[in-house]
Parts: structure tokens; C-alpha cells; sequence
């Protein structure tokens, strides 16, 4: 009674104060580019991050679906649509190989920073995190709009490099100095968008932390956060801090570009046998150093937030509380601490000097520790559980041995010695495919089909679920197993024609049809998915507001879909830990987190 | 149901939300401005001379080629600045909105001033054919003072606003302008501490 009491008594105290705020109560009657284009509600957001990361993942895997028919026919035209992309790219159905080029880099750029991060942070984030810890929206919910704009703005501006004169980015993903500095236009328009795609993390993040540091319910400690509020945290944390460094070599690579400074170029840089000319005194190495610093911390960026999502889905359908949840969220803290003093693992060829290589190959093999601790958890979370196979629980499953797959496999890349046989082979390539493709993306469907009751109050159908499971797995594996039989062999990545002209190549090139004929039914398999997501939206079946008789307060404390604006009838309190499933003596078997005695 | 803490502070926390959003803010800028500073260090450490040879002149010290008297003349004037900019704080936390207002068209006076010199200072350079494009040296002054330089402009924009129209809301929601205030303080100075950390590398080692 006191709390309802005080409660209003802010309200009316707010009314008074804030006639801003007291505009966004009467949300329903702004019309509609207020309510679904520019708007404020984290739910909205959520939702633009989601399609337009969808509509990226697509198209990144388009261009990679493109790349494999090279890949596995090299020089051969490629019928019926080949000769849609111009003389320029693709003459008389023939890749050219600056288009490929193109497509390998902008296939990695758009997966990671159009795709994954905005669909695991952006979507699920910006829509689960204020739900899960009871409050009414982001902290700052104009910057969270201005976020997504950014985004978009970027994205636009990555689409577009592919129609300039010569083309989009064609030096990897990863930008690699002094190539990228002498490339075409398209790579100032790859900068000018990642500093948009950087701005926008950036306010991201600084929203995450406020909001879950501020905005938790009362009674919500930190200890009894559900876990997946817990990754949204720590990666808002490396977004935070792991990005400035990108924008500053962004900025530093753009003068280069514009300005003609040296500072990623050495001097007496001799292109296509002709001297540069530049006043030179920079350093290629620089480039690496400071573009690894983000992105190594952008990998947990990428796998942080599947395993949260993966850990709520397997506690919820094990009906049993995540085994060992302490020591996930210390491990969790740890490995986000460690993730910034590993980023020259990826350099161990580039001469740095062994007592660098030393360095970094030990806090690599360290924070291996608590990446297995988390996974380790999650498999014994299934110990002893009744498991309901739900299609967001076939996905969660299909992950864990996925993503210790591509974790085991990353010792070797640690390890100076053994990197030096693998480094830029299709080992690599294999690698961190299982992370972030096999493992991210599967917990990133899982997530769709968990939240997806949550979001239209309609459930998804399971059987086009399962197919869209097995499809998915299946091909999947059958696309990055064989890149690690071809690493080892030696074939580097990145060779325009999949490794025709190389003697080692040769016995292990027949894969590359294989590979490829999984690549597109892997597409193939997804148009179920398609069929069920937007098909569910009006046909789905309806559901009760806890369908999945969750413990979290985002499915026991608001209705499904949540109410527009303030997505909470009664502002929620925590009384307990996020999993409380099977308590004995409880006559339904779970305790919600809202739930008092 | 509103945003809890936008002007009040959480309790357990000690904070209200947007002076954590502006802490958080400037650290991300520690990692921009820390990003710019190591690539100093390591383009200088690999550089067999510093500044070395510009335009076909050997330099052996940073000072003969920037001036530091007019450097030295610009760091008075941005701490000049950030300390009206807290008078300008205390005056609302004082209730004296007309020493506000005098205290914050100050702080905006100092940042032109320091914005004026800085481009007197680069008209200079290029007049001696001394562009970003002759040496590393010359690379980074620009691009380092640059960066600084936009952060003034964007934090000149940011107190004008609250300096003019923004400070109207003295009259509806003291508390939260006055808030406002202090974390529009926290950025200025921000941008003021990076300046004492560039003039002594940039100028003066």
C-alpha cells in the first residue's frame, strides 16, 4: 500500500515538473510517423533495429551466396541473374575480381555491423533489457532514436559505396593499410559509414549502462538480474570503450585519405612499381594495432549476447535455475576485462616481435577460462532437467556444441606457433564462422522464436520451426566443416578463385562445390523462417501473456504485447533471482521474480 | 508512467541519469582521445627525428615550428573558461540567474577566443606551405588540434543553446536546468583537460 501510495505521489510530482514527458503519455494520438517512424519507445526501436538487421543479414548472406558460385565454378558464368549486375562487376555473367573483392568485404562488414550487433543489442536489447528489469523505457529515449538513425544512415551510406565508380570497399573487412588507403572512393564512403555505424553503438551503449544501472525495479539487486540483462551490460561496456579507438583510426585512415597524410603509410611505399608520393614516416602496423583493439572486444560483442539469450531460454525449458549463475556473471565481468588486452593474437604474423607474441598468446589461452566456465554451465544447466524440446530450445541446443566447436578450434589461432601454419587459411575462416554463425546466429533465431509471443502476444509454428532448425544446423555444418579440412591444407582465404592455381589446393578443392551447394540451401532453408515470422504476426496462434511460464518479470509483470508506452501496468518489484523454476512446495512450479512470499 | 531520475537522484546509486550518461560519454572520448594519443607515441617512438624534416628544413624541436607563447596564451584562456563555467554552475545552484547568465556568455566568449587564436595559429602554418600532408609531425598536430578543436565547437553550440533559448527552462524545472548545467560543465571541462594533455606533447616535447 505504502509503495502504490509514494508511486502515484511521484507521478503527480512529475506531471507538474515535466510537461515533455507528460506529452509522451498521449503517444496514441501522434500520428503515424511520430508513432512507428521517429519514435521514442524502446519497443519501436527494438523492433526497427530487428527488421532492418534482418533485411542486412540477408543481404550479406546474398553477397556471400553470390561469392560461393565463384568459388565453386571459377570463371564460369553464373546463369540467368549474372549479367543483372553490369559489364563493370560481372561481364557477360563473369565475376570480375575487384567485384569479388567487393562482395568479401562488404559481406563481413555488413554481417558484423549491420547484422549481428544490431539485431543481438539493438533489437533484443533495446526490446527485453527495460522489460526484464521492470522499467518504463531506455533512460534516454531521444538518444535511443537517435542511435538507430545513426545506424540507419550508415547502413544507406554502405549500400550506396557499391554504386560509386569503382565500386564499394574491396580490402577485407578489416581494412588493412596501405591497401585501403589506395583504394577507390568506395573506402571513404566504408569510413564515413562505420563512423556513423561507431556513433551509433556509442550512444547505444552509454543508453544500456544508464538504463540498468538507474532503471532497475525495486528490489532488483545486480545478483538478481536475470543473466541476460547481465551480457547486455558487459557488451554495452566493450561497445563503450572498444569503439573511440576504431573512430580514431577511422579519422586517422580518412586524412590519409583526403588530407594526404602517412599515417598508416611507411616511407618509400612502392605501389605497382612506382614510388608514392607521400611524406611517408607512418605505419601499416598502427592500423592493425588499433583496428584489432575494437575488434577483438567486438567479437564478445558478437557471442555475449547469444549466450544470454541462450541461458534464459535453457533455464526456462529445463524448468531448473541456470546451474552456477554466479560464477557465469563473474566469469562474464572477467572476460569482458580480458577481451582488451588480447587484440595483437591476430598480428602473431606480422612481426611484432616474440615477446609481444608471448604476451598476447598468454592472456589468450587465460581468457579461454571463463568462456568455458559460462559454456561449462550451461551444459550441466541440462543435467538432470526435464528438457521441453521447444523450437527456441532446439536452437539454444543446437549452439552450445556449435559455439564449442568454434571455440575449441580457436586454440591453435592462440597459440603463436600453430597460427603461423593457420593464420589467413580457411581454418580462420571456419573458426570464427562457427562463433558467430553456427553459434551467434542460431541463439539469435532461438531468440525470435522466444521473444516472439512476447512482442505480438502470437506464437511462431513449431513445424515450420523444426524445419527451419534442421535446415539451418544442417547445411550450416555442411558449409563451415570443410573449411577446416582446407585450412589445414593450407588454402588461404580470400583467393578470387578458391585456390585453383595452387598445387597444395588440389586435393581438397572438390569441397568447394560442397560448400557451396550448402550455402544455398542454407538460404533455401530459411524461407520457411520468413514464411513463419511474418506469416505468425496475423495468423499465429494466440497465447497467454507467459506462454513459456517464464520466471522473468518481462513475461510475469506486463501483458503480451506490452502496453505502448511505460509497458507496465503496476510498476513491478523484484522479490527474488531470475530462475526460480521447480522451488519445491510451490504449487505451479516456478516463482515469478514480481511474486512476493 | 515516466522515466524515473531524470532530475531527481537514485538513491542507491547517487546519480541521476543523465550525469551518468555524460560520465560514461567521456570515457568513451578517453578511448578516442587515448586511441590518438598511442598512435602518437608509436609513429614518434618508430621516427628517427622529431619533427624532422618539413619542406625541405630540418626541425629539431617542436617549438620552432609552433609557437608556444600563443599556445601557452590559449590553455589560460580555456582554463579561464572552465572556471567561469563553474561560476556559471554555482550561480544556478545560488539562484542568481543573472550571474548565470553572465558567467556562461563568458565561458562562450573564451571558447571563441580560443577558437580565433587556433585559427590564426593554422593560417600561419599554411602560409609556410606547413600542411598535413608534409610530415608525420605536421599529421599529427593537425589532426589532433583539429578533433580538439571540433570538441570546442560542439561544447560552444551546447552552451549557447543553454546560454539562449535552452534557458528558458529556468522558469518551469530549475532543478533540471541546473542539472543541465553541471553536466554540460563536465564535458567543457573534459575538452579543457585534453588540451593540457596536447599542449605539452604537441608544443612543448
Amino acid at each position: 500500500m505504502t509503495n502504490s501510495a509514494e508511486g502515484s505521489g511521484d507521478k503527480a510530482e512529475h506531471n507538474e515538473e515535466t510537461p515533455v514527458e507528460r506529452h509522451a503519455e498521449h503517444q496514441e494520438d501522434l500520428g503515424f510517423w511520430r508513432k512507428y517512424i521517429f519514435s521514442t519507445d524502446h519497443k519501436v526501436i527494438g523492433l526497427q533495429y530487428a527488421f532492418t538487421s534482418m533485411f542486412f543479414l540477408l543481404f550479406g548472406f546474398s553477397l556471400m551466396m553470390l561469392m560461393r558460385w565463384q568459388l565453386a565454378f571459377p570463371g564460369e558464368a553464373l546463369p540467368i541473374i549474372g549479367k543483372l549486375f553490369g559489364e563493370a562487376n560481372m561481364p557477360d555473367g563473369v565475376m570480375d575480381p575487384q567485384f569479388y573483392n567487393q562482395l568479401g568485404a562488404m559481406h563481413g562488414t555488413i554481417m558484423v555491423f549491420l547484422g549481428i550487433v544490431p539485431l543481438a543489442v539493438g533489437a533484443f536489447g533495446n526490446f527485453v533489457v527495460p522489460l526484464q528489469i521492470g522499467a518504463p523505457d531506455m533512460a534516454f529515449p531521444k538518444l535511443n532514436m537517435a542511435s538507430y538513425w545513426a545506424l540507419f544512415t550508415g547502413g544507406i551510406i554502405m549500400l550506396v559505396s557499391f554504386i560509386l565508380p569503382g565500386g564499394a570497399a574491396k580490402s577485407g573487412w578489416t581494412s588493412y593499410t596501405p591497401l585501403a588507403v589506395i583504394e577507390t572512393t568506395g573506402q571513404t564512403f566504408w569510413l564515413l559509414g562505420m563512423i556513423f555505424l561507431i556513433t551509433s553503438s556509442l550512444l547505444g551503449a552509454i543508453n544500456f549502462i544508464t538504463t540498468i544501472i538507474q532503471m532497475r525495479a525495486k528490489g532488483l539487486t545486480f545478483m538478481r538480474l536475470p543473466f541476460f540483462v547481465w551480457v547486455q551490460f558487459i557488451t554495452a561496456f566493450l561497445l563503450l570503450l572498444a569503439f573511440p579507438p576504431l573512430e580514431a583510426a577511422g579519422v586517422l585512415q580518412l586524412m590519409d585519405r583526403l588530407a594526404g597524410t602517412s599515417f598508416f603509410l611507411p616511407s618509400g611505399l612502392v605501389v605497382s612499381g612506382e614510388v608514392l608520393n607521400v611524406s611517408g614516416g607512418g605505419s601499416p602496423l598502427l592500423w592493425q594495432h588499433l583496428f584489432w583493439f575494437l575488434a577483438h572486444p567486438e567479437v564478445y560483442v558478437l557471442i555475449l549476447p547469444a549466450m544470454g539469450i541462450v541461458a534464459e531460454i535453457i533455464s526456462n525449458n529445463t524448468r531448473k535455475p541456470i546451474w552456477g549463475y554466479k560464477s557465469m556473471v563473474y566469469s562474464l565481468i572477467f572476460l569482458g576485462f580480458m577481451s582488451f588486452i588480447v587484440w595483437a593474437h591476430h598480428m602473431f604474423i606480422t612481426g611484432m616481435g616474440t615477446m609481444m607474441s608471448a604476451f598476447f598468446q598468454t592472456t589468450t589461452m587465460i581468457i579461454s577460462v571463463p568462456s568455458v566456465i559460462i559454456l561449462s554451465a550451461l551444459f550441466i544447466s541440462l543435467w538432470g532437467g526435464s528438457i521441453r524440446f521447444t523450437t527456441p530450445m532446439l536452437f539454444a541446443l543446437g549452439f552450445l556444441p556449435m559455439f564449442g566447436i568454434g571455440g575449441l578450434t580457436g586454440l591453435p589461432l592462440g597459440l603463436a606457433p600453430t597460427d603461423i601454419h593457420l593464420h589467413d587459411t580457411y581454418y580462420v575462416i571456419g573458426h570464427f564462422h562457427y562463433i558467430v554463425a553456427p553459434g551467434t546466429i542460431l541463439a539469435l533465431f532461438a531468440g525470435v522464436y522466444y521473444w516472439f509471443p512476447k512482442i505480438t502476444g502470437r506464437k511462431m509454428s513449431d513445424v515450420l520451426g523444426k524445419i527451419h532448425f534442421w535446415g539451418t544446423i544442417v547445411f550450416m555444418n555442411g558449409v563451415f566443416m570443410p573449411m577446416f579440412i582446407q585450412g589445414l591444407a593450407g588454402v588461404s582465404r580470400r583467393l578470387y578463385d578458391g585456390g585453383q592455381l595452387y598445387d597444395i589446393a588440389q586435393p581438397v578443392l572438390e569441397w568447394n562445390v560442397f560448400m557451396s551447394v550448402s550455402a544455398w540451401l542454407l538460404g533455401v532453408a530459411q524461407i520457411p523462417f520468413l514464411i513463419n515470422l511474418f506469416g505468425s504476426i496475423k495468423k499465429g496462434k494466440k497465447v497467454s501473456a507467459n506462454p513459456w511460464e517464464a520466471t522473468t518479470m518481462e513475461w510475469t509483470a506486463a501483458p503480451s504485447p506490452p502496453i505502448p508506452h511505460g509497458n507496465f501496468p503496476v510498476v513491478p518489484t523484484a522479490y527474488r533471482g531470475p530462475y526460480e523454476y521447480s522451488v519445491p512446495g510451490s504449487s505451479s512450479g516456478f516463482i515469478p521474480q514480481d511474486q512476493e512470499n | 508512467m515516466e522515466i524515473p531520475y531524470t532530475t531527481t537522484v537514485r538513491p542507491d546509486t547517487g546519480v541521476y541519469n543523465a550525469k551518468l550518461g555524460v560520465w560514461l560519454f567521456l570515457a568513451s572520448e578517453v578511448m578516442l582521445f587515448g586511441g590518438l594519443f598511442s598512435a602518437y607515441i608509436f609513429l614518434r617512438v618508430g621516427a628517427p627525428e622529431w619533427p624532422g624534416m618539413i619542406a625541405g628544413h630540418m626541425f629539431e624541436r617542436s617549438s620552432d615550428i609552433l609557437n608556444v607563447p600563443i599556445g601557452t596564451f590559449n590553455t589560460m584562456v580555456l582554463i579561464a573558461s572552465s572556471v567561469t563555467m563553474v561560476l556559471s554552475w554555482a550561480s544556478l545552484m545560488m539562484k542568481n540567474f543573472s550571474k548565470y547568465k553572465l558567467y556562461m556568455g563568458l565561458t562562450i566568449l573564451f571558447g571563441f577566443i580560443f577558437l580565433i587564436v587556433k585559427a590564426f595559429e593554422y593560417s600561419d602554418k599554411f602560409s609556410h606551405h606547413f600542411y598535413p600532408s608534409e610530415s608525420a609531425f605536421l599529421a599529427i598536430y593537425f589532426t589532433l588540434t583539429g578533433l580538439h578543436g571540433l570538441h570546442v565547437i560542439g561544447g560552444i553550440i551546447v552552451n549557447l543553446y543553454f546560454w539562449g533559448p535552452g534557458s528558458k527552462m529556468w522558469k518551469t524545472q530549475p532543478k533540471r536546468f541546473t542539472n543541465r548545467i553541471e553536466i554540460a560543465g563536465l564535458y567543457w571541462h573534459f575538452v579543457d583537460i585534453v588540451w593540457i594533455f596536447l599542449f605539452p606533447t604537441i608544443y612543448l616535447l
